[in-house]
């Protein structure tokens, strides 16, 4: 066990590694001046120029000019963005939370979706119901997450005018930034209605969590009812029956521990997919998130904080993976091994 | 039976959302989703439309202002005024009871009296004052009109009156007075300032007399404001003002027709429809104070000559661009002013689409075997000209007709001005908003001489007869005489035919049905000082 987690501990250090390499060398593949790129500040005075040469080691040549940018990264000063002039880290601080907080109810709902809608049609195989489970996930699965967001915000947005299309709460609320995640913030305020806030921040979340849950549920119900199948087929069961226990004591006693088991690792490893879909629809929501703040940085053609966003978002998506790989492991040191499954 | 439940209790979750816009929070705030975020707080620096709409009728007030029905000038924070029978000196008398706002970053401890009228003049006039550098020291308005030259003395008669010298008479120094930029800054507030060594802030936290006042702003985002409570003139307007800042046209007119929005900054032509299509939403439509026109280069050959200059304008059918372009959404321009201008005449000499007569003039300027020449088409959409590529492709078309071969250029926006001000163009499709409602707005800026050098005289035409004209007018104070004066200088352009009117667009604003009293202000920014929520 400690030699896997060391290897994977390996594995996470080369890859951060080369990210860094490879955002330090966008500075140089972007127009413009590197040195520019890198610190972000636009017009230095004469004085600002010599101290950022220095502390880049612009004169220097380019292992050494990446070993300062690798120390500036550890001290935390990634550089201004061109747009905002403020530190890149503090952007992304302030955007961060916004992505991670959608992520996380998408992938509840997800879960409180997937899960047992996956048992039913698992445990009604070849019924109507499971026929009709089946169809609506592969639906779900085949529909762009982007054309689904569009087609959600034109029926109950524009048509029906039942739900917000952008943002994370109307601005009516003023909700100071403490944490960055909405909800613990409007906890935290003390100067407005919270029921109100809250119910206005629940609908705001409708359209997009839904957008984003509907092709990770799908894979979940699919994986969920595969494994529940597989499970049912096993001797054990049969012996169940066998004893005299009803339906509902099998799969209660037997079944669902049995069949969730395996397929509970498979499912968080789902959620960096989510994460990534959920940069997507945040453009189209317009909520406030990284993917967003990410889109609006390519369209000023902001180099800084491009590279500082990539950098970012690739990492905590390397070091979410790989604390998963370890952390299932560690729980189930068997299984965690098979990581494919037909879906 | 379970199912049926939940579906309910779901049903009834969403559809009561329906009622958060309706609800007592809403009614108390209005939100109004822009463009843009403002360049700064102090409209004196900066003449773009989005720092103008943002702030200057929200945070501030004017010593006078536009009535944007009749387009007279009405009192303001000076109850009344005199001017003196040389037209060179104004008196302003003071209202007494304007008070400034109070916010977290300032407590004013006295009312509105003449000093701060001093302030806010002597900041953009005087170099050597304490705040004309700070914030970059630039004021392009009253630079573009040299108004610095114009302004002999501010001073003091007593607290609540205040007399202004000029050096020479001047008709539009009034309306001048009057625009989006010659606001009202706080004299206490820049003091307290200056005195804490940060003299910036007044331009980032500003304090003002408007009907709302500063509370937050996130760049690209939002700006908040909240209702100045000892406003001069309050009316029942809403507790709090926000500006969601949001750059897609689109995304703005979804919002608007979602909720999300109570008004929204430039619609397009084509968006217009949905509007309509919609009950519980209003679009407002008034011609603009606006023209787009196509200006030839005059100081380069064959250009220099006025019969060429006429051929080519006949060389053209007006009407058929402004159908193919505008899609209905401007007038047809006879002269320089729009027809709502006080000024405006209805010109006999506008030029009707006629290529035998152009083939004719180019025959008698030696041009019969045709030449070559450039189209610049500037880059970006305006509304008095929304697309000039293409419509300096339909030109293009025209002027083969006539034997004349042309080629369109179009640049990025920022090379595209600054090439254009060297000169290099040959002709241009660009176009002009006014600042305010003189017609020494359109006249001057436009194509007089002065204007060559700052760069908006597109033509680069310079006429002393026309100079003289347009000079004369505004010494004068007799409206009347004024516009035949105006009138002299239309004739004078007509045969000399330095540009090319097109047309006046017309300005779009789109809002929900629970705004009352939302008007388009012709002469700028947006007001929401009488605008009430229901």
């Amino acid at each position: 066990m400690l030699n896997y987690a060391i290897r994977r501990i390996n594995l996470l250090f080369f890859t951060l590694l080369v990210l860094s390499v490879v955002s330090f060398s966008l500075a140089y593949l972007f127009p413009g001046n590197a040195l520019t790129n890198l610190s972000g500040i636009k017009s230095p005075s004469s004085e600002q120029l010599i101290s950022l040469t220095q502390s880049y080691n612009i004169g220097e040549n380019y292992f050494w000019q990446y070993i300062a940018y690798l120390r500036l990264l550890m001290d935390g000063d990634w550089g201004v963005s061109f747009t905002s002039q403020q530190s890149l880290l503090k952007d992304i601080s302030l955007t961060l939370p916004a992505t991670i907080e959608l992520s996380a109810y998408a992938f509840t709902f997800s879960i409180l979706i997937g899960v047992p809608m996956g048992v039913l049609a698992g445990l009604k195989h070849n019924k109507p119901f499971d026929f009709g489970i089946l169809s609506a996930s592969l639906l779900g699965y085949s529909i762009p997450v982007f054309w689904l967001a569009l087609i959600l915000i034109q029926a109950l947005s524009l048509k029906l005018s039942w739900l917000p299309l952008s943002g994370r709460i109307s601005l009516y609320f003023d909700v100071p930034i403490q944490s960055g995640f909405i909800i613990l913030d409007i906890f935290k305020a003390d100067n407005l209605d919270k029921t109100a806030a809250l119910q206005d921040a629940f609908f705001h979340l409708i359209l997009p969590t839904v957008s984003i849950a509907t092709l990770t549920s799908s894979i979940i119900i699919r994986m969920v009812r595969k494994s529940v199948l597989d499970v049912l087929e096993k001797d054990y069961i049969k012996a169940a029956y066998g004893r005299g226990q009803t339906n509902m004591q099998v799969f209660w006693k037997h079944g669902l521990r049995n069949a969730l088991l395996p397929v509970l690792p498979l499912i968080v490893t789902q959620f960096t997919i989510l994460l990534t879909n959920a940069m997507i629809v945040e453009v189209i929501f317009s909520w406030p998130g990284i993917g967003n703040w990410l889109i609006q940085a390519i369209y000023q053609r902001d180099y800084p904080a491009i590279r500082g966003g990539m950098l970012m978002v690739s990492s905590l998506v390397i070091m979410f993976t790989i604390s998963l790989d370890i952390l299932l492991r560690l729980i189930d040191p068997i299984k965690g091994r098979r990581n494919r499954v037909a879906i | 039976m379970k199912q049926g439940v939940m579906f309910l209790l779901l049903l009834s979750l969403i559809t009561s959302c329906s009622d958060i816009r309706n609800n007592e929070l809403s009614q108390n705030g209005l939100i109004y989703c822009s463009e843009g975020a403002p360049a700064t707080f102090n409209p004196q620096l900066d003449t773009s439309g989005t720092t103008a709409d943002a702030t200057s009728h929200q945070l501030y007030s004017r010593l006078i202002e536009f009535d944007p029905d009749s387009s007279k000038i009405v009192p303001g924070l000076a109850s009344s005024w005199l001017v003196s029978q040389d037209g060179l000196t104004y008196t302003f008398q003071l209202r007494r009871d304007v008070k400034f706002h109070t916010t977290s970053y300032f407590s004013p401890t006295r009312n509105f009296n003449a000093d701060d009228v001093l302030f806010s003049i002597n900041r953009w006039r005087l170099p050597d004052h304490d705040y004309h550098k700070v914030s970059g020291g630039n004021y392009p308005y009253f630079v573009s009109l040299g108004l610095s030259d114009v302004v002999k003395e501010v001073s003091r008669l007593n607290g609540y009156r205040v007399e202004i010298k000029l050096t020479r008479p001047d008709s539009s120094f009034l309306a001048n007075l009057a625009t989006d930029f010659s606001v009202i800054l706080s004299e206490e507030y820049a003091a307290q300032l200056l005195a804490q060594g940060t003299p910036s802030l007044i331009d980032t936290k500003p304090v003002g007399t408007g009907p709302y006042k500063f509370v937050d702003y996130r760049k690209d985002s939002f700006i908040r404001y909240q209702r100045h409570e000892n406003y001069w003139a309050l009316k029942n307007i809403p507790e709090q003002l926000i500006y969601d800042i949001t750059t897609t046209d689109s995304l703005r007119l979804a919002k608007l027709i979602s909720g999300e929005c109570d008004a929204i900054s430039y619609i397009s032509t084509s968006e217009t429809s949905a509007v309509d299509q919609r009950d519980n939403l209003t679009l407002n439509i008034t011609p603009g104070l606006n023209i787009g026109f196509w200006a030839f280069n005059t100081q380069k050959p064959p250009f220099n000559d006025a019969k060429v200059r006429r051929a080519l304008a006949l060389a053209i059918d007006k009407n058929t661009l402004i159908e193919a372009i505008y899609l209905g959404s401007a007038e047809r321009a006879h002269g320089l002013l729009p027809e709502t201008s006080w000024a405006y005449e209805s010109l006999k000499s506008d030029t009707n689409y006629n290529p035998a007569l152009a083939r004719q003039l180019l025959e008698e300027a030696g041009l019969s075997s045709g030449f070559k020449m450039n189209i610049w088409a500037m880059p970006v959409q305006r509304a008095y000209n929304p697309n000039a590529t293409k419509m300096a492709e339909i030109i293009q078309s025209y002027l083969q007709d006539v034997n004349i071969e042309a080629q369109i250029i179009s640049l990025e926006w920022s090379t595209f001005r600054e090439r254009l001000n060297e000169g290099e163009h040959d002709s241009v499709l660009i176009g002009w908003s006014a600042d305010n409602g003189d017609p020494d707005n359109f006249y001057r800026p436009l194509l007089s001489c002065q204007a060559i050098k700052s760069g908006t005289n597109r033509a680069r035409w310079c006429s002393s007869r026309y100079d003289d004209l347009i000079e004369e007018a505004l010494l004068i104070t007799d409206i009347e005489l004024r516009k035949t004066y105006y009138h002299l200088a239309n004739a004078v352009l007509a045969e000399e035919m330095p540009l090319v009117p097109i047309a006046h667009a017309y300005r779009y604003q789109a809002y929900s049905n629970r705004l009352k009293g939302l008007k388009i202000n012709p002469f700028g920014g947006i007001r929401f000082g009488d605008v009430e929520k229901h």
